[in-house]
């Protein structure tokens, strides 16, 4: 699998700008899911001109599996600078894979008000979902076996890339 | 019943006598060291090769919990930990439920005891009734009665006047006092060292000079009444200090520490563990040092097991409300022998502060090796290690800071009037 | 430092994999893990200010308030905390109930585990309590120390520690000087322990002889007994409250005696630095400890103390329930 080709996430970005864009209005806003989700809303947010402010989600005080794997050591605080009672709310993520990461933002997004509308944007859709959760807004789509696990990763000049690792036994991410 | 020890290390320390020989008796009594007597036909031998024959321990505080406290341990169990220990003469202390200070009393103690045919059994008796330190008891129906002292077993006297009298009393016949130094009020609602341990676990602390202020008291007494003291328990560094200088004016006074304290400090009491809440207190590395230090040079006469059975419920509470006391009377051997392999010091002379030291204190017969004398007899094997849990203790308590750990030297056969009553 | 036995002096805290099991005291807790109380603190921050002020991370769990002596303050932030993570909280005050009726601790305990209970938080007025009922349970029970004794109050010590972060920023830089009774105090003794392993390179107590514990310059701090020594060059100073029981046992003449040398005013304050900040654990004995022009002055941090002291305590419980 090391061999694998994997896709240029800046190109993969570039594209899932021009689905956004037709799409945009001076009520949406984007929310980034911790980590890479927020890397992405932010290039998004520059690119497409978004009035209101980027928002970040840390959805470790919503994920299911918190009795299994504990707590994150770093979880960072959710920021949502705008009101999201009756807002249009677009969800970024970078992979969607089993969809309990998306289920764990949406009760989060919940919990600030009630949003008029959330969509779902992710820069690759790998498959393997366990939740009944679908993006309208995917870069690429990839066929990946369920033990590696893909990654987004931004350089010290913020170019973004993606890489494959093994998964680590407990984990259950995206 | 003729017996017939063979090839053991027979050690006297009262005597110096220290080699391997053979020991043999006969109607209770030892009957030759050495050379076997002519037409001596043994109903039983003992090898013990590789193994010491010594006096029986003699041990100087050991509760037996009767009458009052059969729910923590009973004569019958604390008897068969003594001689399981070695211990063949112990003496018990007068804070029983009713207190020992009426002769019936003593002398229903003495009986159940005999009948039981195990270590001999001498009672010290309450100095004042009810151990309340208000009027005196009658030590002299109590002598009479068995009571070989007179003490105040962990109950404070409340006054100096109360205190002189009692001493000028005891003294008027000879009866020695027993008193643990420690100043009621200084002491009290204590449960710790006033050190470093008590202050991180934020215990209620019992300050040294609690010991000191009382031990003072006692010594000035001593020489203005003339009785004959017996200090038990010591615990600090100052408190050897001040019994060194006493000693050295030639007062008539004795002292004893606790197995306990010569091994552990307050440092052991590590997230409150309460089998460390002990009277009196753990008390600091340097208090430990200067107990191990006058225990060698002779300020501080004897070792005794402050034998103290607790039951389980009463250690399962909080430290400070965990009732105080460990058992003893099967680690006073191991816990001497420890003492003496960390200080270098010969087994005779480590011997002595459980056998002739003693019993010179308790005024009776015992402790010493001789022809025609008591067969009362300890053959252990100073090698062997042994576990510190349950199933190799005899006592009802297993309330101890040792419980888990590996001790060396364990008791093989217990002799008391040439009888084997403990047999490993 | 360790004693012969060895045997109860690893910390009950933290389990095989060095992870918080109980919070018993901020004693011998290295100091990456008080940080991580701190960060998780700081994130559920954000979580009271919205307007659910509620996560799901606790949902089906029993958290049992036992409050063997009585503390509605306490026992409230403890209940506060719970339910924002969405735990069941169930309050006992056990001070009026079985304990009079002969059951012991360890009873009362198992009664409530047997109820399948996740976590105790508990607080008893004999130190050590904690560690024993620590000491009992099954190992998928926690235990958090609510205040025991003179012994510790390791949640109280670390929502200190979050404010004087949120405040000061880098404890390496700073003089704490803590004021008043810190030899009953268990708020004193953990506060001691978190700041000195957070990296506080001067502590210091301040107070008159009969309110100080042998040795307290082992706990890593430096003795004052006079203010105006003891406040000078200090960036933090964190009050104690003074029990009116301290005046009935000869170990303070009166409380108008305290207040005048030790009693927190305008004027000594003055005597710290100039952006000194001012904490205390509540409930305050004003004109006693605490001059009112001090407690509600422009240095005083203590009503952001307790708001802090929720999203610190939501942390420890999550903390403790996701190991």
């Amino acid at each position: 699998m090391e061999m694998m080709e994997l896709p240029d996430a800046e190109q993969l970005l570039a594209n899932l700008a021009d689905q956004l864009r037709p799409d945009i209005n001076e009520a949406t806003a984007l929310v980034g899911i911790y980590t890479g989700g927020v890397w992405l809303a932010e290039r998004l947010h520059e690119s497409l001109n978004i009035l209101l402010p980027v928002g970040s989600l840390d959805v470790s005080f919503y994920r299911d599996d918190f009795s299994q794997i504990g707590l994150h050591p770093q979880v960072k605080p959710s920021d949502i600078q705008f009101g999201v009672e009756g807002s249009h709310i677009i969800l970024v993520d970078d992979v969607l894979f089993t969809g309990r990461t998306i289920r764990a933002a949406i009760n989060e997004l919940f919990d600030y008000g009630r949003p008029a509308s959330i969509r779902l944007a992710t820069l690759v859709d790998r498959g393997g979902r366990e939740l009944p959760v679908a993006a309208q807004y995917i870069a690429a789509t990839l066929a990946l076996p369920p033990d590696k696990m893909l990654a987004l990763n931004k350089s010290t000049e913020g170019k973004l890339s993606l890489s494959l690792y093994d998964r680590a036994p407990r984990d259950n991410d995206a | 019943m003729k017996l017939h020890i063979q090839n053991g290390r027979v050690i006297d320390p009262g005597s110096g006598l220290d080699g391997v020989m053979d020991v043999f008796i006969a109607a209770g009594k030892i009957i030759a060291i050495g050379d076997a007597p002519s037409d001596f036909h043994p109903n039983r031998e003992i090898n013990a090769q590789n193994l010491v024959v010594c006096p029986g321990l003699v041990d100087l505080s050991a509760r037996l919990r009767e009458p009052g406290f059969e729910y923590k341990a009973t004569l019958e169990s604390e008897m068969v930990a003594a001689v399981a220990g070695g211990v063949t003469s112990l003496s018990c202390s007068p804070d029983t439920d009713p207190v020992l200070d009426e002769p019936g009393l003593v002398e229903m103690l003495k009986h159940r005891a005999r009948s039981l045919n195990q270590a001999h059994v001498y009672p010290v008796g309450a100095l004042t009734q009810g151990l309340r330190g208000e009027r005196l008891t009658e030590m002299a129906e109590l002598h009479d009665a068995g009571c070989v002292a007179f003490g105040q077993a962990d109950m404070s006297l409340p006054n100096a006047r109360i205190m002189m009298h009692a001493m000028q009393y005891a003294a008027t016949f000879g009866f020695p006092v027993w008193l643990r130094p420690q100043d009621a009020a200084l002491a009290d609602g204590g449960v710790a060292h006033d050190g470093e341990v008590a202050t991180r676990l934020g215990l209620p602390a019992i300050p040294v000079c609690a010991e000191t202020i009382a031990l003072s008291n006692i010594i000035l007494m001593a020489r203005e009444t003339g009785a004959t003291i017996h200090l038990c328990r010591i615990s600090s560094a100052e408190g050897v200090a001040m019994v060194r200088v006493a000693k050295s004016q030639g007062l008539p006074i004795s002292c004893d520490v606790a197995a306990n304290h010569i091994h552990l400090s307050e440092m052991d009491i590590g997230f409150f563990d309460s089998n460390c809440h002990l009277v009196p207190p753990l008390r600091g590395l340097g208090d430990r040092d200067s107990l191990r230090a006058g225990l060698l040079d002779g300020t501080i006469d004897a070792i005794c097991s402050d034998h103290a059975p607790v039951d389980e419920d009463a250690k399962l509470l909080p430290f400070a409300e965990a009732e105080p006391g460990a058992i003893g009377l099967e680690l006073l051997l191991p816990l001497t022998l420890k003492w003496a392999a960390e200080m270098r010091i010969p087994l005779p002379a480590a011997l002595s502060r459980i056998t002739a030291n003693p019993a010179r204190i308790l005024g009776v017969d015992a402790g010493y090796l001789s022809l025609g004398g008591a067969a009362d007899l300890c053959i252990f094997d100073p090698d062997e290690y042994w576990r510190v849990e349950p199933a190799m203790l005899q006592s009802q308590g297993i309330n101890t800071p040792f419980l888990g750990m590996e001790l060396e030297g364990r008791v093989k056969y217990t002799l008391v009037n040439g009888n084997i009553v403990h047999h490993d | 430092m360790t004693g012969l036995l060895g045997t109860m002096t690893h910390n009950p805290q933290l389990n095989r994999n060095g992870r918080l099991q109980h919070l018993l005291t901020t004693e011998g807790l290295p100091a990456p893990v008080l940080l991580n109380i701190l960060d998780t603190a700081e994130s559920f921050m954000g979580v009271t200010e919205r307007d659910v002020k509620k996560v799901p991370l606790l949902r089906g769990k029993s958290v049992f308030n036992l409050f063997f002596e009585p503390s509605t303050r306490t026992r409230t932030t403890f209940e506060i905390a719970a339910k924002r993570l969405s735990a069941d909280v169930v309050n006992l005050n056990i001070a009026a109930s079985s304990q009079s009726k002969g059951e012991t601790l360890l009873d009362t305990v198992d009664n409530l585990s047997a109820m399948h209970a996740d976590m105790f938080v508990v607080r008893h007025s004999q130190s050590g309590a904690p560690h024993l009922i620590a000491r009992h349970v099954r190992p998928e029970i926690h235990v958090i120390n609510a205040g025991d004794g003179r012994h510790a109050h390791p949640t109280q010590a670390l929502l200190d520690m979050f404010t004087i972060r949120r405040y000061k920023r880098d404890f390496h830089t700073l003089r704490v000087a803590i004021v008043g009774d810190i030899l009953h105090s268990r708020v004193a003794r953990s506060q001691i322990h978190a700041l000195t392993t957070l990296g506080v390179p001067e502590v210091r107590v301040i107070a008159p002889k009969t309110l100080l514990p042998a040795k307290v310059e082992r706990l890593g701090v430096r003795v004052f007994h006079e203010m105006a020594q003891g406040l000078k060059d200090i960036d933090v100073l964190m009050m104690l409250r003074l029990q009116q029981e301290r005046m009935l046992n000869a170990r303070l003449p009166s409380t108008e005696e305290y207040f005048k040398y030790y009693g927190l005013t305008p004027e000594k304050l003055a005597l710290a630095k100039s952006g000194a900040i001012v904490l205390h654990p509540g409930p305050m004995n004003r004109g006693v400890e605490i001059d009112s022009a001090v407690a509600d002055g422009s240095q005083s941090v203590i009503l952001p103390q307790v708001t802090f002291g929720i999203a610190v305590r939501m942390a420890v419980m999550s903390i403790l329930t996701g190991t």
